[in-house]
């Protein structure tokens, strides 16, 4: 590998640059007519303009972005997250096109990206899923009979679903008997498909996923994190590792995560996620992610091992030469997401010009982020502005650090999730480690009115 | 007399609430003060543009889906 396209933005453009350039690969950052300004293009070697402001005309236009890469002269391409990180076809084109791209093949990314087959792929390698009905259920009278095996309460989902329509949470078999019907129309109405499916709910579940690195041959984690705080479906704070997993759990939960990604013979790094079920201890697959994700650093603080130089080194088709018995974690290490968000306004997203920075220093701090005083946030793109990142002994000290660290941050002109991440570092229940999934949207409730700088 | 709605947010902006719907408005249509004319979406999140007056619309001045900045007309109104 020679010269890297970099097929992304903002702060994942910036990581990626960075460990490319530690191992003397040349690199080449795509930007929109929005992004000429962003740090990226300010460090990386060479950078080409893939068009308009808007995502579906530059970062998400597979003709500009493969013409770029081949008028640069490039030999491989990192999606980073996001975009086309888990677009099968684009995976597809850059390899036809003859160059490497920085991810699993395509067809790996196509199989772990549908639902069904993941699902079955997880239940073929022994990886325990979410029990309730294996597929669509067309008969009134099998769902009944499902929904009585797979116990209560229960989520009733349409099949052709999405956007929240047709979900039902059903706590007993009167309820059922009352909602499924109900469910039945709102799915017929929205989607033209009335086909139900059924799935255990959750009541205080974690979301625990494990990081895991492949070379198509062997596989082996990096240990999990816990993303169980979480705004509408958006992580806020992560954390390595889960603070209250019973260590036995933690062991069998990594080691299912190793079993799927080698029975898929996967290649790059990748997450497996699941639900952790508090009350009765235990684990169900939900999905895997074939990219880097966002909080992958917390488990590079935890381990010492630079994922995205393995993931370079992987894709340029060396053996890994890292092993199970090479990954110690050691100490407690935490992210949390500073974006351009107006914490105590709904969260409003507020682009703006950054005045003034400045960011935190100390041991076991790092700022994984895309801004310099005077640059213009712009409002085509999400609203990540960097990412704050401690490790410490342990979880304790980390959340000090942490608290420390945030006291420090100062981005000027531009509302930030900063109050929020102070506040709860101060939080008895997050202190304690006592949160689900459910558990910061009812905390914001009481507490989003006083998040302010 | 001409009066314009201007963007309260920056970002990308949009006549009609999903592709595969009609326009909130049409230039002709007679609209009061609080009617939506369109959405904004800024850093992924949709925001819906609102009349702050009434009028007849005579012109959009931002095409849909171009990029709009804060305090920029969109709409141009006669009485």
């Amino acid at each position: 590998m020679r010269t890297l396209l970099i097929a992304n933005r903002g702060e994942i453009a910036v990581r990626i640059i960075r460990a490319a350039q530690e191992l003397g690969i040349e690199t080449v950052q795509v930007y929109s007519d929005a992004d000429k300004d962003m740090l990226a293009v300010q460090i990386a070697d060479r950078a080409v303009n893939i068009g308009p402001p808007q995502a579906a005309k530059s970062y998400l236009n597979m003709d500009a972005v493969l013409a770029a890469a081949a008028e640069a002269g490039a030999d491989a391409v990192h999606p980073g997250y996001g975009f086309f990180a888990e677009n099968a076809d684009f995976a597809d084109a850059v390899t036809n096109a003859g160059m490497k791209f920085v991810g699993p093949a395509g067809d790996t990314i196509r199989r772990m990206g549908d639902k069904v087959a993941a699902r079955q792929a997880a239940a073929n390698a022994g990886v325990p899923t979410v029990p309730g009905s294996d597929g669509r259920l067309d008969c009134p009278d099998e769902a009944r009979r499902i929904a009585e095996a797979t116990g209560f309460p229960l989520l009733i989902k349409a099949a052709a679903g999405g956007g929240g329509r047709g979900i039902r949470l059903v706590n007993d078999l009167d309820e059922f008997d009352r909602l499924a019907p109900q469910a039945r129309a709102e799915a017929e109405a929205a989607f033209g498909d009335g086909g139900l499916y059924i799935e255990k709910f959750v009541t205080h579940g974690r979301h625990v996923e494990v990081q895991i690195l492949g070379d198509g041959t062997d596989a082996i984690h990096l240990h999990e994190r816990e993303c169980s705080l979480q705004r509408r479906r958006q992580k806020v704070w992560e954390e390595a590792p889960a603070p209250m997993l019973p260590d036995a759990v933690r062991a069998k939960l990594c080691d299912a995560a190793v079993n799927l990604a080698q029975a898929v013979s996967y290649s790059g790094a990748g997450t497996v996620e699941f639900m952790y079920d508090d009350d009765s201890g235990a684990f169900y697959f939900l999905e895997m992610n074939t990219r880097i994700q966002v909080e992958h650093p917390v488990s590079e603080m935890i381990t010492g091992i630079d994922l995205i130089r393995e993931m370079l080194l992987i894709a340029d088709g060396r053996p890994m030469t890292l092993t199970q018995g090479d990954i110690r974690p050691h100490g407690h290490a935490i992210e949390v997401r500073i974006n351009a968000e107006n914490p105590a306004q709904d969260f409003l997203p507020f682009p703006g010009v950054v005045s003034d920075l400045s960011v935190p220093g100390g041991p076991g701090v790092r700022f994984d982020g895309m801004i310099y005083p005077g640059y213009a946030i712009p409002p085509f793109y999400d609203s990540l502005l960097g990412k704050l990142i401690v490790w410490a002994g342990d979880r304790d000290q980390a959340i000090n650090r942490m608290h420390r660290a945030l006291k420090e941050l100062k981005i000027g002109g531009v509302q930030t999730t900063r109050p929020l991440h102070r506040e709860l570092c101060n939080d008895p229940d997050v202190r304690a480690g006592n949160f689900h999934t459910r558990w910061l949207e009812d905390w914001l409730d009481k507490n989003a009115t006083r998040l302010t700088d | 007399m001409s009066n314009k709605i201007l963007a309260h947010l920056p970002g990308t902006f949009y006549r009609r609430p999903s592709p595969d719907e009609a326009e909130y408005k049409s230039i002709g249509d007679t609209i009061v003060e609080g009617d939506v004319i369109g959405l904004i979406e800024v850093m992924k999140s949709f925001h819906e543009v609102k009349a702050d007056r009434a009028g007849t619309i005579t012109a959009f001045l931002i095409e849909n889906e171009d990029p709009v900045m804060a305090g920029q007309p969109i709409a141009e109104l006669s009485d």
